[in-house]
């Protein structure tokens, strides 16, 4: 599903910063960041490690406490989650078995035991993993970790799945497979995605915009539609050219008028 | 060429008696100062059947068991509540510092004044001394979890206190509690020995009748009797461990 300009705004980020003060010296990671999306899109947001990104997610996920700004989500009425997320590392809780790491979510919710077993098992089924529903976490590749820990925050059907550097970790062939099975969830499923990496090339190939962070404290230095249509071809010459604007757009400091050496 | 590991463990205990037989035989000892093993099982065999070991043992067993669970109880669960507060945590810092030196027989003054001599009296000894090694592993077990399983928990909505301990710092702290929990398993016999030695009826107050009457191969038989309860509960609760931490790779 390609974004559509009558789409709803499902994230409202006005002027937001964050700063933290460590052994009285007081660090700046985001300053007057501004950032809209709309209900289905698929947003990648990149940058170099250090601009913010992940402190962006954790905003958004009322993990960490913004300083100034304000954050307005407008989640989907027919989701059951405002959110769910991904980490960079699958983090899955060693003691449950695979099926039940899937249905830890719901154990929020009013679900009985055996619609908490479906749904978990629907969403297993979705990453391609139901048979290995009863496996220890320990028992699993480092992709089968993360195709988990992604059904995980899919089985809270979230209005909208934030995921964190998820694939950064993997390597080259687990990554692009990985990266293919979330473009076909994502065209199942119609979640709205928010997708932080620091690899510029995943970035283009996966998303219909393209957000590049930079400068410290980070900043919005450019928000890209990517107009190359769906199936895309890795590393076709469109894509990579978009790839060379996006990585201008953060290396660039003189691009962004707040960024003072 | 390698033997299996029990022919080396049946060896090994086998040279052990065998000294400890030869040191009396040959007159190195006497006897009646140190028990060959051959002597035992007729020792035994007298005080199994006078009624007397089955009585003391179960009496023992009694305070072992009790004072485990409170002790270790306790501990645990106030080691738990402590590693998730900090605030209490720097609250508690001075006192534990001033009562946990203290020696467990040293609050025997206490438990005869509070409890007479009585079961109560050997069971709060035996659960004082468990207590402190349940409190500082469960303590040091929370400290020990894993931060980024905390957010997991904060990020799926489980926020409140309950939540993220029955979801995540339990169960993740779970390996580190039954460590401390095996110590103070073998702990606990020591525990009720001493606490037996001012006059509670059971194994110590037995073994120390016995010695007065210099009748040493009482003592040795249970000095066994608590080695063997020893060896079954350590396994028993490997069992256990086994079941719980099925998990672990």
């Amino acid at each position: 599903m390609e974004a559509m300009i009558s789409s709803p705004r499902i994230i409202h980020i006005e002027d937001l910063g964050l700063a933290f003060e460590q052994d009285g010296r007081r660090t700046e990671v985001l300053r007057g960041l501004d950032l809209d999306i709309c209900a289905g899109e698929f947003i990648a947001i990149v940058g170099a490690s250090g601009v913010g990104k992940s402190t962006l997610l954790r905003v958004l996920m009322d993990l960490a406490k913004p300083t100034t700004g304000r954050v307005t989500i407008t989640p989907d009425p027919n989701a059951e989650r405002p959110m769910a997320m991904v980490f960079q590392d699958a983090r899955l809780l060693p003691w449950r078995r695979v099926l039940s790491n899937v249905m830890f979510g719901l154990e929020k919710t009013s679900l009985s035991k055996s619609e908490r077993v479906t749904r978990a098992t629907e969403a297993l089924k979705l990453v391609g993993l139901a048979e290995m529903a009863a496996r220890w976490p320990h028992q699993l590749s480092g992709g089968q970790r993360q195709r988990v820990a992604l059904a995980r925050a899919l089985a809270v059907r979230p209005s909208i799945l934030l995921m964190d550097e998820p694939f950064s970790a993997l390597d080259v062939a687990t990554r692009e497979n990985l990266q293919d099975e979330l473009i076909r969830i994502r065209a199942e499923t119609g979640r709205t995605i928010l997708f932080v990496t620091h690899d510029i090339d995943e970035a283009v190939y996966m998303a219909d915009k393209v957000v590049a962070l930079g400068g410290k404290p980070g900043v919005v230095r450019s928000n890209r539609k990517i107009d190359v249509p769906r199936p895309r071809r890795r590393g076709s010459i469109a894509l990579a050219e978009i790839a060379q604007d996006v990585r201008i757009d953060i290396t660039a400091d003189h691009r962004d008028p707040d960024f003072v050496i | 060429m390698r033997l299996h590991p029990t022919v080396y463990a049946a060896a090994g205990l086998l040279v052990f008696l065998g000294i400890w037989e030869a040191v009396p035989a040959s007159g190195l000892i006497q006897s009646s100062l140190l028990p060959p093993p051959s002597e035992l099982p007729k020792a035994f065999m007298r005080e199994f059947r006078s009624g007397l070991w089955a009585q003391y043992v179960g009496l023992s067993l009694n305070h072992y068991i009790l004072g485990f669970l409170v002790g270790a109880g306790l501990g645990t669960m106030l080691g738990v509540i402590t590693g998730m507060s900090v605030r209490l945590e720097w609250s508690l810092a001075w006192v534990v510092r001033l009562l946990r030196p203290i020696p467990n027989l040293a609050w025997a003054p206490f438990a005869i004044i509070w409890f007479g001599v009585d079961q109560a009296n050997a069971i709060f000894i035996i659960s004082i001394g468990v207590f402190w090694i349940a409190f500082f592993a469960a303590l040091g077990a929370v400290h020990g979890v894993d931060r980024d399983l905390i957010e997991v928990a904060d990020a799926f909505g489980f926020r409140s206190a309950p939540e993220r301990l029955f979801k995540v710092l339990l169960p993740a702290a779970t390996p580190g509690i039954l460590i401390g929990l095996r110590t103070a398993l073998g702990q606990a016999w020591m525990a009720v020995v001493a606490a037996e030695l001012s006059g509670v009826s059971g194994l110590g107050s037995r073994m120390m009748q016995a010695s007065s009457l210099l009748a040493t191969d009482i003592v040795v038989v249970y000095m066994l009797t608590m080695a063997a309860l020893y060896g079954i509960m350590d396994a028993g609760f490997m069992l256990l461990q086994g079941k719980l931490l099925k998990w672990k790779p």
